[in-house]
């Protein structure tokens, strides 16, 4: 029983995560019609976002350890600790908050650039051409990372409070069922910018001449609305989501200049079996993805399918696709 | 979009082949001109040429963009590593059998996937080659030897040369009635392969088949209004495509008796996309250009070192030469991919049609017929843009 | 194999003019003459010999691929008479004289293995066939040590394994043409089990997360076997995906499994996630039994504990080498690598360095290149003053055996390298276990 509410847990808790992370995917393939195989990269910049901060915030004070006389190796005491102390500290212990506030505008900007400097040259030419430019685009993103940051994961914590884990168990008189908090607090974040992003496009004037773009981009340009401007927004949003389901994954995740390209595969997947371009489609691929694969990963479930939880995925992509020709919630 | 192929003389098509012979069997000359020159690469440019060629077959002509076509090369390598441990080290019966193993393989696959068009179509192919790929490296290690690659091992039974008496010289070799395929004998073996794949494909260009495929991407709802049904067209396209990437995988086994997993991943699949859009969608000569520019990259600027820099710029004055230094530094060893993913972009913003619509512009540059005659690759394709 | 490639690299040098135009031809001609004129593959002409350096370059191991360079650099600058010499200066049983081999100047070129077998195997072709090197040493992955030391096996140009820890580079796989300095599962379990035993007691119920390869499965397996022999049970060992990232699936079943020691068989970026998660789970905090919750990583290196920051205090595991041994050797390697970059080596870079001396002082001993000579000169090779005290290469599986580190993520580090820490040094004759256990073939050289 607690094994399985566990597992209910890692599933939402994944599907949130998937949900998030392929919003932006879908967002801009729906209203700009582009196959954008830098998503993965905006991720991994947000992430970074996130290790840039940290490491703004503590940039420290070194002490030679003069025991040591090869090179030289430092005790380091962050200024910020040394200024002002406790709080010093507090602000270090909250730079992942931080770099969410932070992320906002670097991703608004770099979403814009990236729109008006290259995307937008692309909306009418193949699918092939957007996806050799933007895979392109990605392979030099995370080559200049790596040149900075190196290879390696960088450790990134969540704040104190929050990086443990709570026994919600007791709360139902169950035993047993404890969960990261920093976990919980990802679920609810996803969902509270998921539900944000609905709102904007559904209940906001913007957003609603956004979606008749999305249905007939030529209509809405007759009625002399500047479509080409908005989409341009949509795009720094759908960079700003990627860029904070990066940041709010660093602690769970160290980032490295890779974590790109290890997500892009399955956000493409999450957003296909979703319906391309379907946001709502987007999000309930994510939540069944996620939990189907917390299922098949069980220990009883992997001792009569062995391997299922490798392919499990791929296995549901491939049926939800086969009997659904546009996916969950996909339009003709 | 898409002018109507017009069948050209044979002649036209005669010399052009024949033009592709004389470069690939010159490829060791001119190879060596670009530091290219020895067999391992050289036989990389012939596998991956052919792979390409294969997949544009698909891509090119009918615009199903499929992502796993590195699934069909790995069970091309699996089944050619099995058939010299099982049977013989004789090629013959290994590229047989991959050849069709990757054939019924890509008829399942394609049987399913094509059910499906457009990016449903890339999901589910790129899905069929992942799980493929999953498994190999991990539960199917019995039949793939996982991480660590299906290797031949000189206790194999490999039944036919036994009963032939073939005793085993040396260690295991991929073998041609006593020519082991391995350095330029390999390669040699390859480009035949390859020129033989790149005949088919001018063939399947030119025949009505290879129409019917490009109308399939023009417009595939106008044609089956007219009662056309282009599912058994596309499905041949894949399952030939599916064969050419078999070939492909069987090819490197020959030329390296190794099959590992990591051959069926995405990014292989996404390789052999970028190899064809890179060099030229559609076109004949393209992908090969491509494979082989990717190839190259990976192989040959990967390994430019400091030291190597310090010495191709020392005729430089030493400030001049430590400024180049410093500036094509990002760009090699490590950086490989830097210059990869530049090239992408720039090759794409600048020259749409892929590195052949470069080599049009310059035939059209410099000047006139005789320039468009001597680059059969830019007059060929004026069918298929 | 080897002949042939004898035959196209003495054609390769006389110009492809010839092997392009009389193809096929040329391949059916006799051997025999030409097998003469080079008695083996690649002989140093000139006044100077290369080799070659294969190492990740790209990808998830690439920080690790560039320290392994480092210490290549070094190496070969040492060797070659430059800098302070290093090892050079401490390593016993020397023939090496400090002016490069066999009077030959060191030159190396360099390769990406991209950590994958047919990149890696393509990169080691092209030093061998377009480079003309001699040796070809690196690597940071047992899937492609092994695949590298099978094709040099094949060709005929020596393999000195960089980073490679599973069973198989010199058990199953082993290769004539292949050695390797680096310690395995086996050895990590040997020298890991009678620390557990100390600080962990001999009743406890063991729990492994296993990387789902070859390597993973050596490892837990090696673990398993000596965890069991102190009286541990196992409990379950779980299969994940290589990559998983998010391993949180994985880890929520060992919270109430009654296990208390999670073994993690992860290296790596699997390791740092599947660490981190695990401490995030809060499992270090649990009491389970009645005992204080433990996880163990058997293979450590200290690139990996940075990527796992504050999470890899206290944990233990193995490791070939630390840079804060004091001994001769190792002093003298830190220093001179210390100097030359301005941080310490990491065990990958130590390997890779005391790989390419060893290899080098082979061929002063054989007094030639000829991989039969220098192999010769290899097995059963004894030194000491390299850092891991008295060692030997057996030339029963060319495996190195020496000292084996037990360390423990260190609680109050101080400084930003000193995350490991020392425990305990099991010496050699702890870890050594008969070749015939881990079976495999070497082969013959073929002069």
């Amino acid at each position: 029983m607690e094994a399985l509410l566990l597992q209910v847990l890692n599933g939402l808790d994944k599907g949130g995560a998937y949900a998030l992370i392929a919003l932006g995917l879908t967002l801009v393939f729906g209203t700009l019609g582009v196959v954008n195989f830098a998503h993965g990269a905006l991720f991994m910049l947000g992430a970074f976002v996130a290790v840039s901060v940290q490491n703004v915030l503590t940039i420290s004070k070194k002490v030679k350890d003069e025991s040591i006389t090869f090179f030289d190796a430092y005790k380091e005491t962050p200024y910020l600790e040394i200024w002002w102390g406790d709080f010093g500290s507090l602000i270090i212990d909250f730079s992942v908050p931080i770099a969410i506030l932070v992320a906002i505008p670097v991703m608004l900007l770099i979403g814009l650039a990236m729109e008006r400097g290259l995307v937008r040259h692309f909306y009418k030419r193949e699918h092939a051409d957007q996806i050799l430019v933007t895979f392109g685009l990605a392979i030099v993103l995370q080559e200049i990372v790596k040149a900075n940051f190196g290879a390696n994961p960088i450790p990134i914590s969540a704040p104190d409070a929050v990086a443990g884990s709570v026994d919600i168990g007791s709360m139902f008189g169950l035993t047993g069922v404890v969960y990261p908090w920093w976990r919980i607090l990802y679920l609810c974040f996803s969902l509270a910018v998921i539900a944000g992003v609905f709102a904007f496009l559904h209940m906001t004037t913007f957003g609603m001449v956004v979606r008749a773009g999305m249905h007939d981009r030529e209509t809405v340009g007759l009625l002399g609305i500047d479509i080409q401007r908005r989409f341009t927004i949509v795009f720094g949003l759908a960079a700003v989501v990627a860029g904070l389901a990066g940041v709010m994954y660093t602690p769970i995740l160290p980032p490295d200049y890779h974590m790109g390209m290890d997500f892009l595969v399955l956000s493409f997947v999450v957003v296909v079996v979703g319906g391309m371009g379907s946001l709502p489609g987007a999000v309930a691929a994510g939540f069944l993805l996620g939990i189907l694969q917390s299922f098949f990963s069980m220990n009883e479930v992997k001792q009569y399918l062995p391997g299922i939880d490798q392919i499990i995925i791929y296995l549901v992509a491939v049926i939800i696709l086969l009997v659904r020709p546009r996916g969950l919630m996909g339009k003709d | 979009m898409h002018q109507i192929i017009t069948p050209s003389s044979r002649g036209k098509d005669l010399s052009i082949l024949l033009i592709f012979i004389a470069v690939v069997l010159t490829a060791p000359l001119w190879g060596s001109l670009i530091g290219a020159g020895y067999p391992d690469l050289l036989q990389k440019f012939a596998i991956f040429g052919l792979f390409a060629i294969g997949y544009n077959l698909l891509f090119g002509l009918t615009g199903y963009l499929s992502f796993g076509h590195a699934a069909f090369l790995g069970v091309g390598s699996y089944v050619t590593v099995w058939s010299f441990k099982l049977l013989s080290m004789n090629v013959i019966p290994a590229v047989m059998f991959a050849v069709v193993f990757s054939g019924i393989f890509a008829l399942v696959i394609g049987f399913l996937s094509l059910r499906r068009s457009g990016i449903y179509f890339s999901i589910l192919t790129l899905a069929f080659a992942q799980m493929s790929y999953n498994l190999a490296y991990s539960v199917l290690t019995p039949i793939t030897n996982g991480e660590t690659g299906l290797r031949v091992l000189r206790d194999d039974p490999r039944v036919i040369d036994n009963a032939l008496g073939v005793t085993l010289e040396g260690s295991p070799l991929g073998d041609l009635f006593g020519i082991t395929l391995t350095g330029y004998a390999g390669f040699y073996f390859c480009a035949a392969m390859l020129i033989l794949g790149f005949w088919l494909s001018l063939k399947i260009f030119r025949s009505p088949f290879g129409m019917k495929l490009v109308a399939i991407k023009s417009n595939q709802t106008r044609m089956e209004y007219t009662g056309f049904n282009p599912r058994p067209y596309l499905l041949s396209a894949f399952v030939i495509s599916g064969m050419y990437a078999g070939l492909a995988g069987s090819l490197m086994a020959i030329t390296d008796p190794l099959a590992g997993a990591e051959r069926m991943q995405w990014t292989a699949s996404g390789e052999v996309v970028l190899m064809t859009i890179l060099g030229g969608l559609g076109t004949l000569f393209g992908p090969i250009l491509g494979a082989a520019t990717i190839k190259y990259f990976e192989n040959i600027f990967s390994a430019i070192n400091l030291q190597v820099l310090e010495n191709t710029f020392a005729f430089m004055p030493e400030w001049l030469g430590g400024i180049m230094v410093t500036i094509t530094r990002p760009f090699v060893g490590e950086g490989w991919h830097l210059t990869l993913g530049v090239l992408f972009m720039l090759i794409i913003i600048f020259m749409p049609g892929g590195l052949i619509e470069g080599f049009r512009r310059l035939s059209r540059l410099f000047g006139g017929k005789k320039a468009a005659s001597e680059t059969p690759a830019a007059e060929s394709e004026g069918g298929v843009k | 194999m080897s002949d042939e490639i004898k035959k196209f690299g003495t054609l390769s040098r006389r110009g492809f003019l010839k092997a392009s135009v009389a193809g096929a031809a040329v391949t059916a001609a006799p051997t025999i003459l030409i097998n003469k004129a080079h008695a083996y593959i690649n002989e140093p002409k000139g006044g100077t010999v290369t080799l070659g350096f294969n190492v990740p370059q790209t990808g998830a191991y690439a920080d690790e691929g560039a320290d392994e360079l480092r210490a290549y650099k070094l190496a070969v600058k040492h060797l070659n008479g430059e800098g302070d010499g290093g090892m050079l200066n401490t390593m016993t049983n020397k023939a090496l004289t400090g002016n490069g081999v066999l009077g030959k100047k060191v030159a190396y070129v360099t390769g990406d293995t991209q950590t994958k077998s047919d990149a890696a195997r393509a990169s080691a072709k092209r030093m061998i066939e377009k480079d003309g090197a001699i040796m070809i040493t690196g690597g940071s992955s047992s899937g492609v040590a092994v695949a590298v030391q099978s094709l040099c096996h094949e060709v005929g140009v020596i393999f000195m394994a960089g980073l490679t820890h599973s069973n198989d580079t010199t058990g199953k796989d082993k290769r004539k043409y292949g050695f390797r300095h680096f310690f395995n599962t086996e050895m990590s379990g040997a020298a890991l089990a009678p620390v557990l035993e100390k600080e962990f007691g001999n009743d406890r119920v063991a729990y492994h997360l296993t990387a789902d390869y070859t390597w993973g499965w050596s490892q837990e397996g090696s673990i398993k076997k000596y965890t069991e022999a102190l009286g541990w049970k196992t409990k379950a060992a779980v299969r994940t995906p290589l990559g998983a990232g998010d391993f949180s699936q994985y880890i929520t079943p060992v919270l109430n499994s009654g296990a208390d020691v999670l073994v993690l068989n992860h290296y790596g970026k699997d390791m740092v996630n599947s660490l981190t998660q695990a401490v995030q789970f809060g499992l270090r905090d649990k009491m389970v039994n009645g005992k204080q919750f433990q996880i163990v990583v058997p293979l450590f290196s200290r690139l990996m504990a940075q990527g796992a920051g504050e999470n890899i205090k206290g944990i233990y595991g193995s490791t070939n080498w630390n840079w804060s041994l004091t001994d001769e050797g190792s002093r003298a390697f830190v220093k001179s690598f210390g100097a030359e970059y301005g941080f310490p080596p990491s065990q990958a870079a130590h390997t890779c360095y005391v790989q390419t001396l060893l290899y080098a002082n082979a061929c002063q001993m054989a007094g030639t290149f000829n991989p039969c000579g220098v192999i010769e000169a290899l097995e059963g090779f004894e030194f000491d003053g390299m850092g891991n005290g008295p060692t030997e290469y057996r030339a029963d599986d060319h495996q190195c055996f020496k000292d084996v580190l037990v360390v423990r993520g260190n609680e109050n580090p101080s400084s930003q390298f000193d995350l490991l820490k020392v425990v305990q040094v099991t010496p050699r004759a702890q870890v050594e276990y008969p070749a015939s256990m881990l079976g495999g073939e070497l082969g013959e050289c073929r002069a």
